[in-house]
């Protein structure tokens, strides 16, 4: 087995008296899509927030590409090579759809420059329309953020995260919020992505899961309940008690 | 259209609109804005008046910078407009250093002061975020009270008339009001350069975003901490520059140029001219000085007036005149 892109040892998060997320030991290789599934309040998106440095873990330690990575300040991640997208959307509602991108490709060439007129450095435009088109964005590049429809700003949001062309890829409920049709568009971007990038994905749509991983851990009560591919998962009695079993209509 | 033109549209204009008349007026905004300046004591019905408006203006652009584009609400600005007057006076009065030196020093006062405020209180958030910059600004306000024999206190700091500007062995006569205007012009027409300048760099970029979504910037990469930290001293700098030439101006430092009332006037005169536009300070300027001195010809209780004023703008306009105009004329 090669060593793992990432991997996490005793991972807890407390919040006061609360304990979101309780002693979480996974690996995670290059190149695979792994689901992360789990009844709300689980700890999912409190997992994910430890990953991408947003919380600190209370106890525990991260590894990535074999550095501790611990107790990193947030912003730094980027530049390690991890890029989210959040639950509840999180973009520049009022800046262009393509400067929402652009501005997020600069961050790797200059963040402190007062001195040089951005309008010159064009290969970061370049770098973001690649990155609008790779989600279908391409053509509301001029448009304002905030006037797209959800699902376009959900798409949006990956286009921000992708054009940082990150190592892992975390993605909190893509398809939250969203109807039928546009489920659709973004589980092709997803299978799109799937070919070429490690993702994490936070989802509660068993279907797209089932369809989309190589590998599914299911949280209940911030502890890691279960691990193995989707066969496994879907068979395993205890998933079924806590989570399949409340989720007939997904599953 | 080519990648790199129409990408100067987007990166220009914006909030949404009709991009390319914006870009063009984005593209002109120094070269416009210091035309309107010239023609300023022209147009307006005293020397008086347009030399205030294009201090208070200068003022209102160096809080701009934070308020309208990284969008961090300080309510103590007045410790800089009030740090470069100080030093500037002081340097001519009592060390006799010549004009600009001690111009230079007051803007590097006011600059390094921002810094230390700034350190204290970046990283608290929204309304404790104002709150700690007036407490330390009224901090400024007292001590500048007590070392009386260093600012004058009360009685405001005296003594140090510049009558005579020698550059470049051009003797200039600086009690003549048109002479003086255009003099004290020339560094607002520099500062509104810089901040044009800063506006279009890539550090420019990023405080917009960090204004748009704190959460964002920092997932894309970016130390939010510390670039509202650089963008907060940049704005003291250019608030300390108007400060330095408030008090070549005048002659004398008043010790209300520190008041917290100072500050309220800052952010009053931002939103009426339109936080965010990079004219509309001058105009924020101008309105609340012709209010002020209209008003207060009827009543004494003037600041009523202007606070309903105020309040009102607040509610119902809240790009302020300018960007209210300029919303308007992109939309037609
Ligand atoms: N910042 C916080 N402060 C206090 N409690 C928190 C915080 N963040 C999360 N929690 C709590 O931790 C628990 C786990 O939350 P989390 O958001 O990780 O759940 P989740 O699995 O993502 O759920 P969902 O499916 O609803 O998104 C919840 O009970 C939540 O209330
Ligand atoms: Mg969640």
């Amino acid at each position: 087995m090669n060593a793992p892109l990432l991997s996490v040892e005793s991972i807890s998060r407390r919040f006061g008296g609360f304990i979101a997320l309780e002693g979480v030991t996974a690996a995670f290789e290059a190149n695979k899509v792994t689901a992360i599934i789990g009844p709300n309040g689980a700890g999912k998106s409190t997992f994910f927030n430890v990953l991408s440095g947003v919380l600190a873990p209370s106890a525990g330690s991260i590894r990535f590409k074999g550095r501790d990575i611990t107790g990193t300040p947030q912003h730094r991640f980027a530049h390690l090579g991890i890029a989210r997208s959040y639950q509840i959307t999180n973009i520049f509602p009022e800046l262009s759809v393509h400067e929402n991108v652009r501005v997020a490709a600069q961050a790797f060439r200059a963040r402190y420059d007062i001195w040089r007129n951005r309008a010159v450095m064009t290969e970061l435009d370049d770098r973001a329309d690649a990155a609008l088109a790779a989600v279908g964005l391409g053509g509301r590049r001029d448009g304002t953020a905030k006037f797209l429809a959800h699902g376009q700003q959900r798409a949006l949001e990956i286009a921000i995260a992708l054009v940082a062309d990150p190592e892992l890829l975390l993605l909190d409920e893509p398809t939250a919020g969203m109807g039928p049709e546009e489920t659709k568009e973004m589980v092709a971007l997803l299978e799109r992505l799937a070919a070429e990038r490690t993702i994490l994905l936070v989802e509660h749509k068993m279907k797209m899961i089932l369809g989309l991983s190589d590998r599914i851990l299911v949280l209940h009560h911030g502890r890691l309940i279960a691990d193995g591919s989707p066969q496994h998962i879907q068979t395993d009695p205890e998933v079924r008690r806590v989570y399949l079993g409340q989720n007939d209509g997904y599953a | 259209m080519t990648a790199s033109t129409s990408s100067i549209a987007s990166v220009m204009a914006g909030p949404a609109g009709h991009r390319g008349w914006r870009a063009r007026l984005a593209a002109w905004r120094v070269p416009l804005s210091i035309l309107a300046l010239c023609l300023l004591p022209w147009l307006l019905p005293s020397n008086a008046l347009a030399v205030n408006v294009l201090v208070y203006g200068l003022l209102a652009v160096g809080y701009n910078l934070l308020f309208g584009y990284t969008g961090l609400l300080s309510f103590g600005h007045a410790a800089f407009f009030g740090a470069g007057a100080y030093v500037t006076g002081i340097a001519i009065g009592r060390f006799g250093v010549p004009w600009f030196a001690a111009l230079l020093l007051g803007v590097a006062a006011g600059a390094a002061l921002a810094f230390v405020i700034g350190l204290l209180s970046i990283r608290t958030r929204g309304i404790y975020f104002s709150m700690v910059t007036l407490a330390l600004s009224q901090l400024v306000y007292y001590t500048a009270l007590q070392a009386s024999s260093w600012t004058g206190g009360e009685n405001g700091l005296r003594g140090f008339t510049v009558a005579k500007l020698d550059i470049l062995g051009w003797s200039i006569d600086f009690l003549d009001p048109i002479k003086k205007y255009y003099v004290l012009m020339v560094f607002a027409a520099a500062a509104l350069w810089l901040v044009s300048r800063i506006l279009n760099s890539p550090f420019g970029a990023v405080i917009e975003a960090i204004r748009e979504n704190e959460t964002r910037a920092r997932a894309c990469g970016y130390d939010v901490e510390r670039t509202k930290l650089i963008a907060f001293t940049l704005s003291g700098l250019i608030c300390a520059l108007a400060g330095t030439l408030f008090a070549l101006h005048l002659a004398i430092v008043p010790l209300d140029i520190l008041h917290y009332q100072t500050s309220g006037m800052i952010v009053m005169m931002t939103l009426l001219g339109g936080a965010g536009s990079f004219f509309g300070p001058f105009v924020g300027a101008l309105a609340f000085l012709l209010m002020e001195d209209v008003v207060s010809l009827w009543t004494s209780h003037w600041q009523i007036v202007v606070g309903t004023v105020f309040i009102l703008f607040v509610l119902f306009l809240p790009k302020g005149i300018w960007g209210t105009l300029i919303a308007w004329r992109a939309d037609r």
